[in-house]
């Protein structure tokens, strides 16, 4: 094992001494994951908001299902957005397979159901402790959800976290509908899993480290950009 | 915090449309991870977009998976290596034309202490046999790739049917042959791999070539064109442009002078 320490520590040598095709892979990985997060949280915050609010029938089976499909498998979902962005597909006309939109499109339908669930757990029970000061305010129901979101702001921030968590982490699906081209959809966790099919098992953990590194150093800013926000807040109240 | 997410997303937002919008013509080749993993592509392409502007996009899958990927028209050029589904492919109006482009050869490889006794032959069908035998772990890609093909045509000659031993000696990966390496060289198994994935393999333990030179061990490479007929969208002037390039001189030479290791793993064999 001593030989792959000394492996191991070169590869990440060579990677720190500023490799520029890496840096573009690092680089796209960001761009892709944080876009989807980002189309996640326009979708999943609503939707996740009116859920925890609305009353209706079959409510309880769509939260149901929306936390099942937290665990849905990534693989399953790279199929699936495969099958349409396909030539042979309802959406092949669009031309998007093998590029960096469509492994947005497949991170988003994985990361939508985490934002989605645990924006509806944050605003349901804020919804509880100021329901008799909306209903005296005479604030209905869905027109609350606005406030409760921004209220659950911070709690927020950590969902989207967690939904970055999966897309950055995430090879299955992406490899898939992105190909592994390399310089137009090669990510972090392709080029780990083909550096692990070339046998280069020094050069795909010391990737991986980089990639642990990149996902500490974005939370940490996150949570920076948070704690600040937060003290803001109660400047301004 | 609000503004700063906005600002972080009209920052990606630039930096997303930005490559796209400068688009250069590219074509989609729906290849083999052997043609990837042992830098041939990588080697051999960059002469051809620079003779062309055309930038050529490869996805390296299994033969099986290629094809299918091919079938629904999700790439412009085929560059695989199974003949006899290649001629099914073209046969079935999915490709235009097939071209042999080059070959090289399987090896079995095997643990050192080589349980089967198979070490030195150059009789592919009579080392299965042994290994079967022996009932030695052996992996196979089990995925429907040109190499699984190979395999089990093998199999067949020796007339053994291993899949009735899956799960104990015989083990079925259903996964790339880098991976299936690293399972064989895992659990000292023997496995049928082309020689390029071989000597461009970076883990490979108490694995060794066993045995090699045995004519069935051939393994020609073919290229075609998708058929635009049966997908209009199909990049068909810029992926004949490569086919053309790959067995005409230029990219015959330029597939002749890829070494690894100082040793050549292709060989251009065009009509």
């Amino acid at each position: 094992m001593q030989g792959f320490a000394t492996e191991f520590s070169s590869a990440i040598a060579l990677i720190l001494n500023g490799d520029a095709e890496l840096w573009a892979i690092v680089l796209l990985s960001l761009k892709v994951s944080i876009f989807a997060v980002l189309i996640s949280a326009l979708i999943g915050m609503p939707v996740g908001a009116a859920l925890a609010v609305a009353r209706f029938p079959g409510r309880r089976m769509l939260i149901i299902l929306m936390n099942a499909l937290m665990g849905f498998p990534p693989v399953v979902v790279g199929l699936l957005v495969y099958l349409m962005l396909s030539r042979s597909g309802p959406l092949g006309v669009l031309e998007l397979l093998y590029t960096p939109t469509a492994m947005i499109i497949a991170q988003v339908v994985l990361v939508t159901p985490i934002v989605a669930a645990l924006t509806r757990q944050v605003v349901e029970m804020l919804a509880e402790e100021y329901s008799e000061q909306l209903r005296s305010l005479g604030v209905s129901r869905l027109a609350s959800v606005p406030v409760l979101l921004w209220d659950a702001r911070l709690a927020l921030v950590t969902a989207l976290l967690a939904g970055f968590g999966r897309a950055i982490a995430e090879v299955g699906a992406v490899i898939i509908v992105g190909g592994n081209i390399n310089h137009v959809t090669r990510v972090m966790t392709t080029t780990i899993a083909l550096e692990t099919s070339k046998g280069n098992l020094a050069l795909a953990l010391a990737l991986g480290a980089i990639l642990i590194g990149i996902a500490v150093a974005v939370n940490a800013m996150v949570s920076t950009l948070s704690l600040r926000a937060e003290k803001e807040g109660l400047r301004h109240a | 915090m609000i503004r700063n997410v906005f600002r972080a997303a009209l920052v990606s937002l630039g930096l997303l449309t930005g490559p796209a919008l400068a688009e250069e013509p590219f074509i989609v080749v729906q290849s083999t991870t052997s043609t990837q993993n042992s830098g041939l592509l990588d080697y051999i392409l960059p002469w051809f977009e620079a003779e062309t502007g055309i930038d050529v996009r490869v996805v390296a899958v299994g033969t099986g998976q290629a094809i299918r990927n091919a079938i629904n028209g999700d790439g412009d050029v085929l560059l695989v290596h199974a003949k006899a589904d290649e001629e099914q492919f073209v046969a079935d109006g999915w490709g235009v034309e097939r071209f042999d482009v080059m070959y090289n050869d399987f090896v079995l490889v095997g643990p050192k202490s080589d349980p089967a006794k198979v070490k030195g032959g150059s009789d592919i069908v009579a080392a299965l046999a042994a290994v079967s035998e022996a009932e030695a772990p052996f992996a196979s890609r089990g995925d429907d790739s040109g190499t699984h093909k190979a395999e089990m045509r093998h199999w067949k000659t020796a007339g053994v049917d291993p899949t009735g031993a899956s799960g104990t000696w015989y083990r079925e990966t259903g996964s790339g042959m880098g991976a299936t390496l690293n399972v064989a060289s895992g659990m000292d198994a023997y496995t049928l791999t082309d020689r390029a994935t071989w000597e461009a393999f970076g883990n490979r333990g108490n694995l060794e070539v066993l045995v090699e030179g045995d004519p069935r061990l051939f393994n020609q490479y073919g290229v075609i064109l998708v058929n635009p007929e049966k997908h209009p969208r199909v990049r068909a002037a810029a992926g004949q442009r490569f086919i053309d390039w790959l067995v005409g001189p230029d990219g015959q030479a330029a597939i002749e002078s890829y070494q690894l290791n100082g040793q050549q793993l292709f060989f251009p064999n065009a009509n």
